[in-house]
């Protein structure tokens, strides 16, 4: 027993090395979403575009289990119209009860998980689940002006896929080369004589999933494949933190209170102290 | 509360009187509002209050929380989602829990280095420091259990790695970790049992925060110079303090607003900042992170454990000498109690006759030293265990032992202090040359 658990911390130990050694070139660039910074805000139409994108594109391997499909009309969200919402949930897949007949998905339910062969991750949470930003030095300060980089790395991720570099030709038979991605592997003929590897990212196992031009947006909207990923981060980024806005506003709210509070509170101290002090107050 | 002289409560009208035979509860309230407190204690002295206030806020958050959280491998992270998307106010609970947190122990890391510097762990306030250090294990072994409630994959495998601590105790470690467990590994009955613990542990802190301001009340508040209130009369007394109310409840509460404007910017802006993005994803025993690091305010004794590596030579000397028993996971674990450890020693580990760091011109470097060491094991622990961190982590913490078990003892006997002010109220005096007498 004692052994094992040796071993287990060891291996965890040797495995946290090697996989930080391996990503570590990986580049996310910094987008500027709408929602960023104390006073920004979801920007509704590029939720709906996003959702769009969901939809259409990510949703055929990508669950979003822990979103109520009703919250799409919540305030600080996508805000579609109710019976829109309504419609939407019946068109998703079917929900299976427990004696096995299904009945159609209503607004009350979950987006439909996905789990299984060829199957994503679970897409809830990932623009939370995600650092893109780490500097300097690994001390995560930058993430005090950039944000943590959760959207940023699904951008870059969607735009990260590029040819096979050099030094593997080849790549690895079943997987995508992408300079975001750190988690995958990388051939032995891309690493140096210690392990680490030569190449910014990795192998990803999911294809290509947008390109120029591949979803058609309602509103008439820029569909390169960069605008895409934007609005499907953004949007994911909501899915992720459904009540962004709210919390930024009750913050406000309370930094503004707290402020004036304090405010009435150092001219209290001052008056009161003033005469232990031996100074006289004005104010 | 015995010590400093001054007034005390007495009743006036029929009902107090009869109140006052029965329960003094109004003469306890008086006596600890109206307590002579030096008059000259400075910005530091204000982290008590706030950590006052972060016991509060993570009880009341934490009791409301609890009503929508399920403590079951399968459910507990859905329903730490149910609580960020359909309970009421539900993400702002459970962001100020997760960063009151942090305030907690960013509060208690200034207050605990405010004690050293000014030396008020020394008599006769070493049960206060004592109880203080108690607290300060409870508060740990607290957040610890509380960052596994959420169920993803930092809390899992941060409980594996943590509990496997104790399995390196030689020969009853492995049952001892089974124990804690409640299984050979991380499970619902671990789930379970840190649910309990996490809930019962913040009602021991408050009764050890109630022995602690009680031990401090009995000795008295140190201050910036060291040097004791006047306890000869009331009037001298009276010229070296105030009562705490008004004076220190005021200045106490403007500072808890600017922290809380701080804080509140924090949990409402950036409220990820502190948390680790990994603990958004569901624990999964099958798949271990690539990078498993503690909350922050573990990260100095994290890396403690973690410097003492089989290479090292204290290592290798402890393992031929004790015959294999301590062995480098073993040392580690030992260096990291025993960093802690020492801290709470301190009291007998400093021989120097002054109190206040103040007029110890020697002193100051080493402690100053010691703030940066701390900062610097903060961000060895949250790098990988590689070089350069490794040899980095080493040398920190070598000055942490250092300090304590050589430097305080040796500083006591070979430095000169400075000329220490005869009262606080020169001291005073010499900061606000007009004040009242």
């Amino acid at each position: 027993m004692f052994k094992k658990i040796a071993l287990t911390a060891a291996s965890v130990v040797a495995l946290a090395g090697a996989a930080h050694a391996e990503g570590a070139a990986a580049h996310i660039e910094d987008v500027s979403f709408a929602h960023e910074g104390p006073f920004g805000k979801f920007d509704q139409f590029q939720l709906q575009r996003g959702l769009q994108v969901y939809t259409e594109v990510c949703s055929s391997c990508h669950g979003l289990k822990f979103v109520p499909i009703r919250t799409l009309a919540d305030p600080g969200g996508p805000e579609l119209p109710g019976d829109q919402v309504r419609a939407y949930a019946a068109s998703l897949d079917a929900v299976t009860l427990p004696d096995g007949t299904e009945r159609p998905r209503e607004w009350t339910d979950k987006f439909p998980a996905r789990s299984g062969e060829g199957m994503g991750p679970d897409l809830s949470l990932m623009a939370k689940a995600r650092a893109g930003f780490h500097g300097p030095v690994g001390t995560g300060i930058n993430q005090l002006v950039r944000g943590i980089g959760g959207p940023e790395y699904i951008v870059s991720l969607l735009n990260g896929y590029a040819d096979n570099p050099a030094c593997a030709p080849e790549g690895i038979d079943g997987y995508y080369y992408n300079t975001a991605f750190t988690a995958g592997g990388v051939p032995a003929s891309c690493k140096d004589e210690h392990g680490n590897s030569t190449v910014p990212g990795s192998w990803i196992a999911m294809p290509p999933p947008i390109d120029d031009g591949s979803v058609e947006f309602q509103d008439g909207h820029s569909n390169t494949k960069h605008h895409i990923a934007e609005d499907v981060a953004s949007f994911l980024m909501w899915s992720a933190e459904p009540k962004l806005m709210a919390r930024k506003q009750a913050g406000f709210v309370a930094v503004t209170f707290l402020v004036v509070l304090a405010s009435l509170l150092f001219l209290t101290n001052k008056k009161i102290w003033a005469r232990v002090k031996g100074k006289t107050f004005e104010a | 509360m015995a010590g400093i002289p001054h007034d005390h409560y007495e009743p006036k009208s029929g009902i107090e009187k009869w109140l006052h035979t029965r329960l003094p509860v109004v003469s306890l309230i008086y006596d600890t509002l109206m307590i002579p407190t030096p008059k000259n204690l400075n910005w530091m002295w204000i982290w008590g209050i706030v950590l006052a206030f972060c016991l509060v806020l993570q009880i009341a958050t934490g009791v409301v929380l609890v009503m929508h959280y399920t403590p079951h491998v399968d459910l507990a992270f859905a329903s730490v989602e149910h609580i960020m998307r359909d309970v009421n106010g539900g993400t702002m609970l459970r962001y100020l829990h997760a960063n009151g947190a942090s305030l907690f122990f960013f509060a208690v890391y200034l207050h605990i280095f405010r004690g050293l510097y000014y030396g008020s762990y020394k008599a006769p306030r070493e049960v206060t420091w004592i109880v203080g250090m108690l607290i300060y294990l409870a508060m740990m072994g607290t957040a610890f259990m509380g960052y596994v409630l959420p169920w993803g994959q930092m809390s899992f495998w941060g409980a594996t790695v943590i509990t496997g601590l104790f399995g390196a105790i030689p020969g009853i470690g492995p049952t001892i970790q089974e124990w804690l467990l409640g299984g050979p590994a991380v499970d619902n009955a671990t789930l379970n049992r840190f649910f309990s613990l996490h809930y019962l542990l913040p009602f021991v802190i408050a009764a050890l925060v109630a022995v602690h301001i009680w031990a401090f009340h009995t000795t008295g508040n140190n201050n910036p110079t060291g040097v004791e209130v006047r306890r000869g009369s009331k009037e001298e007394a009276k010229k070296d303090t105030v009562p705490f109310w008004p004076y220190f409840v005021i200045k106490d509460l403007f500072a808890l607003a600017v922290v809380l404007a701080v804080f509140f910017a924090i949990v409402g802006f950036m409220p990820n900042y502190l948390g680790h993005p990994d603990n958004y994803i569901e624990a999964n025993p099958l798949a271990t992170p690539a990078h498993i690091v503690p909350e922050w305010y573990f990260l100095p004794f994290y890396a403690i454990l973690r410097a003492f590596t089989a290479d090292v030579w204290v290592v290798q000397a402890a393992e031929f000498l004790s015959f294999g028993i301590i062995d480098a996971k073993f040392f580690g674990v030992i260096a990291m109690f025993g960093a802690i450890l020492c801290m709470a020693l301190v009291p007998w580990l400093d021989t120097s006759a002054v109190r206040s760091g103040k007029y110890r011109p020697q002193f100051k470097w080493w402690f100053w030293l010691l703030a940066l060491d701390f900062v610097v094991l903060m961000w060895c622990g949250a790098m990988p265990a590689a070089e350069p961190y490794a040899t980095i982590s080493l040398i920190a913490s070598a000055y942490w032992f250092a300090y304590f078990l050589v430097i305080l003892p040796l500083l006591g006997v070979i430095e000169k202090p400075l000329p220490l002010p005869a009262t606080i109220e020169e001291d005073f005096k010499s900061h606000y040359p007009h004040a009242a007498e």
